[in-house]
């Protein structure tokens, strides 16, 4: 079930990654490829076995509510690609 | 102006984010308070989403979320997970945002409302759990260069939605069913309320139909709306821009509009190159949530009474009027000022003294505290206060006119009111040759009106008492001067 290039360029988008017109036709056949294969999964019969969003049987994992000291605001923003004062500087977000 | 013979009726849904009042984040430890603190310093890798980091369930605010969904008349299922929802925006630090998909912790429920003396049930959709983002603020620089600032301490904050059904047909029922809302979730102690500040916020969908017809409008979300005056507002700005292009002939395009405040319009916000795509799926990091009915039930046993069954207990036991109890019940924190007050009292004598009680919060303590802009809890003067003044009065000691002075004193000093009245000589005169020396004063000095009431204009009376209040600087009791002058005016023609 080979995915449409439209298809490929959509994710790509959805993945903030640029692909040339090469790479979506060489994306295009490879991620296909990866489809297919878990494809095979849609074989196995599931029909009695309930759904389940987890592998572990765990449940009610939680803590209480108590404050914990943050760490440093100079760690906070050492790995910022840009900082202006005490913030990270991004660019311009459009609505 | 175009008009038609067409009739519309007007669909409005609300969706509610409202920030829980726990003291650490969702699934960090970190503060959840943020308003007072500088930038970027309640925060961990956690909340900045680095890879590796393991997120934590707040137990407390899954109680909160739980017990609202109990307020709301809400089911709780069994099990409830929590999914990633993935758009990218740089207030997302981790590029999804942990919400909850297809089994939220409450579904379904109800709200009632009353408007115009009728009351209305208001159906919920859903009320789920989730984490606030990162605040954004949007610079541009004297040179003309735009660019966004981020500050990560509101991201992670634990965010509770309650959607409602479109059930609404008009902003003034949009307007009940969020001051309901809030006023639930106030008395739950589960968030601050505040649109202003932010951890209260309200998006609505508009949508006209024809009267009578059965499939939906397009529907309009409006955004960016501040308060409640602003909901209100918009939501009157929105269905007449709708009506308009509808009795037009025009179509209303599906979308997303701003509400801009100081213009009194919503703006179409520019659509998105592409429809969201949020490819949720189950958060692999945290396992389902069971809650099974014996916690369920001790989250129940926790829940305050709600202003529902305090409306009804009020009315019931302290023999009120509708409207004192609509006003006393507003918060929990007046309510409670208004019984502690009456607690004070003789039992025999409570009934009596809830209705002088009732008048004096509704009435001087809401003006006073309006006027200063602060609310019961801030206030210097104490149930205690109160109800030491209400006995001064009671008993004979000061006149009404007096109380309303010693009240406001109170309220500005938070002094004792026996120590005002004896301190500034208020004691109400009930020595009668007192009262008697003002009234043989006030009626030579009056002799006309004097006249008049024997001439059968009983009117003139209320002036003469009102002279002889003066005489006395409101320390007579009126009662008494009343009596008097009627005796004095009959037997001394």
């Amino acid at each position: 079930m080979p995915l449409t290039p439209e298809e490929v360029r959509h994710n790509a988008r959805l993945a903030r990654v640029g692909l040339s017109d090469d790479e979506v036709a060489r994306f295009q056949s490879q991620l296909s490829l990866i489809l297919d294969y878990f494809q095979r999964l849609q074989e196995v019969d599931t029909e009695n076995v309930p759904p389940t969003a987890h592998t572990l049987a765990m449940h009610n994992v939680m803590r209480d509510d108590e404050p914990h000291p943050s760490i440093d605001k100079e760690e906070v923003l050492a790995n910022a690609p840009q900082r202006e004062g005490d913030h990270f500087r991004v660019r311009a977000i459009l609505e | 102006m175009t008009t038609t013979a067409v009739q519309y009726e007007t669909i409005i849904g609300l969706e509610v984010h409202a920030q829980l009042l726990t003291r650490s984040k969702m699934f960090c430890p970190c503060a959840a308070s943020y308003v007072d603190s500088s930038p970027n310093t309640h925060v961990c890798p956690t909340c900045l989403g680095m890879p590796g980091v393991l997120p934590v369930i707040n137990k407390r605010a899954v109680e909160m979320t739980i017990m609202t969904g109990l307020a709301l008349n809400s089911e709780v299922p069994e099990r409830a997970k929590f999914d990633r929802k993935n758009y990218p925006y740089p207030d997302l630090m981790k590029g999804y945002q942990i919400s909850e998909f297809d089994q939220p912790l409450c579904t379904g429920g109800w709200l009632e409302i009353e408007l115009d003396g009728q009351r209305r049930r208001l159906g919920i959709t859903r009320v789920h759990l989730e984490e606030d983002t990162a605040k954004l603020i949007h610079v541009k620089s004297p040179t003309g260069e735009t660019y966004s600032l981020i500050d990560v301490n509101r991201s992670g904050v634990p965010l509770m939605e309650v959607v409602g059904e479109p059930d609404m047909h008009s902003p003034d029922e949009a307007r009940a069913y969020l001051v309901k809302l809030r006023q639930i979730l106030r008395y739950l102690d589960v968030c601050a309320g505040n649109m202003e500040e932010g951890n209260f916020r309200c998006d609505a969908n508009v949508s006209l139909r024809p009267m009578g017809a059965s499939e939906l409008g397009s529907k309009v979300e409006v955004k960016n709306m501040n308060s409640f005056r602003s909901v209100y507002r918009a939501l009157n700005h929105e269905v007449e821009r709708q009506r308009e292009i509808l009795d037009n002939g025009g179509r209303i395009p599906q979308e997303t509009r701003g509400w801009v405040d100081d213009q009194g319009v919503t703006v179409s916000q520019r659509s998105k190159e592409y429809a969201n795509d949020y490819r949720y799926f189950p958060e692999p990091d945290l396992p389902p949530i069971v809650v099974d009915r014996e916690w369920l039930e001790k989250i129940r046993a926790k829940m305050p009474e709600l202003p529902g069954t305090k409306r009804a207990r009020f009315l019931s036991e302290y023999g009120l009027s509708e409207y004192d109890v609509s006003l006393l019940i507003e918060t929990p924190a007046k309510a409670d000022y208004f019984e502690a007050a009456v607690a004070l009292a003789p039992e025999a004598k409570r009934q009596k003294r809830a209705k002088a009680a009732a008048n004096w919060i509704n009435g001087e303590l809401a003006g006073l505290l309006n006027a200063h802009n602060i609310v019961v809890s801030e206030a210097k003067i104490t149930p205690k206060g109160l109800s030491q003044l209400i006995d001064l009065q009671e008993d004979g000691t000061i006149s009404g006119k007096t109380a309303k002075d010693v009240f406001q004193e109170m309220f500005e000093t938070g002094r004792d009111p026996e120590q005002i009245v004896e301190g500034a000589g208020l004691v109400q005169i009930t020595a009668s040759d007192e009262i008697a020396a003002a009234v043989e004063r006030v009626l030579e000095n009056n002799a006309k009106a004097a006249d008049d009431y024997r001439g059968g204009k009983e009117e003139a009376i209320k002036f003469l008492v009102g002279q002889v209040m003066r005489e006395t600087r409101g320390r007579a009791n009126p009662e008494m001067v009343n009596q008097m002058l009627k005796g004095k005016l009959s037997d001394n023609p």
